[in-house]
């Protein structure tokens, strides 16, 4: 984990940078310098990895994980469905667990290793996920795919760690791989072309290969 | 989105500090509520102060045998602690029946109690909104409310508290715990934590600016049988209609917190001490006056209905 002081010019260095500055100048220069030293603190810059390699950008601190990834990493897997948290197309691992890529701050993942369908696998080498996708017509216009691909992943790590979910009847055993429990896990990614029972035996084929 | 600063504080003191004074600095914690917010600039803070690195991750022993949750704990990993689950399944079941395995993942225990609303005239920003433009008019009284609130309400606005985690922390009498500018502590029982609505809507909790909330404290657990039912209008991944929240003994004494039919999730005395007398006399000490429209008034047969079935399952 990153330290939280890393963080390169903090908005009161700036403030009191200029503040010690306008001292000696006139009242003209004094809301000049302010203006400026708002619109530097409104970026940051930011280290983390991306598919196992580190990234250093400068980035306006409105830009969420995923535009950054999308516009600025040029990684175009990872999709913009409904940019609010409400359809998953975004989703992707972050330090191992799934996120909603729309719903983050770029420059809030200091030193963190994110992971998009790229780094899972590409054409000539397909994640297990990927091929299964693949072979039991897990999509048809693909669009919400790279979401359910890096979420059903992550979710299967999530049983395996023994994390319950809404459907699971006991609390207090482990937590098991059925098709109850994954229709459940995954209601975070809509599929609008209605996908759902390919995905969820793309994903129960994985999901005993492994177990 | 409006510009902002943003800062990463590296102690609990300078967050609460660097918050103090500035009206436009807020916290973020998942980010989840604050930037969907931010995005459809209901939300435009001018500063945020990234909460998240500050060591408030942890889920502790309390001497009192209870449990101190940290303010920055995800809703995945407190509903999987195994002390959660063992001895206050409430809560696990609350937190589990929300939003979705992605966002649980990022969503805080802070963030979750002070996420805003869902009324759906508050995320229009073409529609008048007490809450979100106060004096505008509210236009849920007049138009769609049938996600909104029946009781608690006022004139001004009629939303419903959306969250589930806050169901289950009601009726497990929590207690937040926050740290002011000037460095002061206090700790306020959930019960007191958010505010009604009344002429002012916008203002949702008694938290000053600047206030950081560093954990929730459950006291020691409650025992019994442990059921959170939700009722909505997808069997996932959707808000609360109905939510009921209860502990039941097994002498049918017990509490029980309702969701999705006020400003704040709703608990009455009165109506614990009904519970041994059945649903109907304990919904009817929860709805007590209640002002429903003609939209959400199913909500009144569905509480008495919800809790019904969460009595004869506790009985089961
Ligand atoms: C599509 C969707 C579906 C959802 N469904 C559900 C559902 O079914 N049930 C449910 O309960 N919720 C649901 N949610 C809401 C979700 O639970 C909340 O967004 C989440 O809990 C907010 O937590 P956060 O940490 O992300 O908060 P943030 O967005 O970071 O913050 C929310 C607010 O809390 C303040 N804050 C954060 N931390 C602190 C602190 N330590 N001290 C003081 N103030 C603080 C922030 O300033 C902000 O005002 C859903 C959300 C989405 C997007
Ligand atoms: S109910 Fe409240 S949040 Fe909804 S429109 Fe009325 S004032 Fe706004
Ligand atoms: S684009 Fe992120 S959830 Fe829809
Ligand atoms: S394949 Fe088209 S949205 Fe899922």
């Amino acid at each position: 984990m990153q330290s939280p002081g890393a963080i390169e010019i903090s908005r009161r260095d700036l403030l009191a940078a200029s503040a010690a500055t306008v001292t000696v100048v006139s009242a003209h220069s004094l809301s000049h310098a302010q203006t400026k030293a708002t619109t530097e603190s409104q970026s940051t810059k930011v280290t983390f990895k991306v598919n196992g390699e580190s990234r250093e950008l400068r980035l306006d601190n409105r830009t969420s994980l995923l535009d950054a990834l999308r516009e600025h990493l040029h990684l175009t897997g990872t999709k913009k469905g409904c940019d609010h948290g409400q359809c998953g197309a975004c989703t992707v691992l972050i330090d191992g667990r799934r996120a909603n890529a729309c719903l983050t701050l770029a420059v809030m993942h200091e030193g963190d290793s994110i992971t998009t369908l790229e780094g899972l696998g590409q054409p000539e080498n397909l994640h297990p996920m990927q091929a299964a996708f693949v072979k039991h017509d897990g999509f048809q216009c693909g669009y919400c795919t790279p979401g359910q691909i890096c979420s059903s992943v992550a979710m299967l790590e999530e049983i395996r760690a023994n994390i319950p979910s809404h459907v699971t009847r006991d609390l207090t055993a482990p937590a098991e791989i059925t098709s109850d429990e994954i229709r459940e896990r995954m209601s975070g990614n809509i599929c609008r072309c209605g996908a759902y029972s390919n995905i969820v035996e793309a994903i129960t084929e994985v999901a005993g290969r492994k177990a | 989105m409006r510009a902002f600063s943003y800062e990463r504080p590296a102690s609990i003191e300078a967050a609460a500090q660097a918050a103090a004074g500035m009206d436009g600095a807020k916290f973020i914690a998942g980010g989840t509520n604050l930037l969907d917010l931010m995005k459809l600039e209901i939300e435009r803070p001018t500063h945020l102060i990234d909460v998240n690195r500050l060591g408030l991750d942890r889920i502790e022993a309390t001497p009192e045998g209870g449990l101190r949750i940290g303010a920055l704990v995800r809703n995945t990993d407190l509903a999987a602690d195994e002390r959660v689950r063992r001895d206050y399944a409430l809560l696990s079941r609350a937190l589990l029946a929300g939003a979705s395995g992605q966002l649980r993942n990022r969503a805080t225990t802070a963030g979750n109690l002070l996420q805003r609303t869902r009324c759906p005239y508050f995320y229009d920003t073409n529609q008048p909104c007490n809450k979100r433009l106060p004096g505008s008019g509210c236009s849920a009284l007049a138009g769609f409310s049938r996600p909104l609130a029946v009781v608690g309400v006022s004139d001004a606005c009629i939303a419903s508290h959306p969250s589930d985690m806050a169901v289950a922390m009601r009726a497990l009498d929590a207690v937040v715990e926050t740290v002011r500018a000037d460095g002061t502590t206090r700790s306020i029982p959930i019960a007191d934590l958010h505010r009604l609505p009344g002429d002012t809507p916008h203002i949702e909790h008694v938290l000053e600016q600047g206030e950081l909330i560093t954990a929730v404290i459950l006291p020691k657990p409650a025992g019994g049988k442990q059921i959170y039912r939700k009722v909505r209008d997808r069997a996932s991944y959707a808000f609360a209609l109905v939510a009921v929240g209860a502990v039941v003994q097994p002498d049918g004494t017990g509490r029980v917190a309702i969701g999705g039919i006020a400003p704040k999730p709703w608990r009455k005395e009165a109506a614990d001490a009904e519970l041994p007398n059945g649903a109907k006399a304990a919904a009817a000490k929860l709805l007590e006056g209640a002002r429903p429209t003609d939209d959400n008034a199913f909500k009144l047969t569905l509480v008495e209905r919800a809790l019904s079935a969460v009595l004869s399952e506790a009985r089961g």
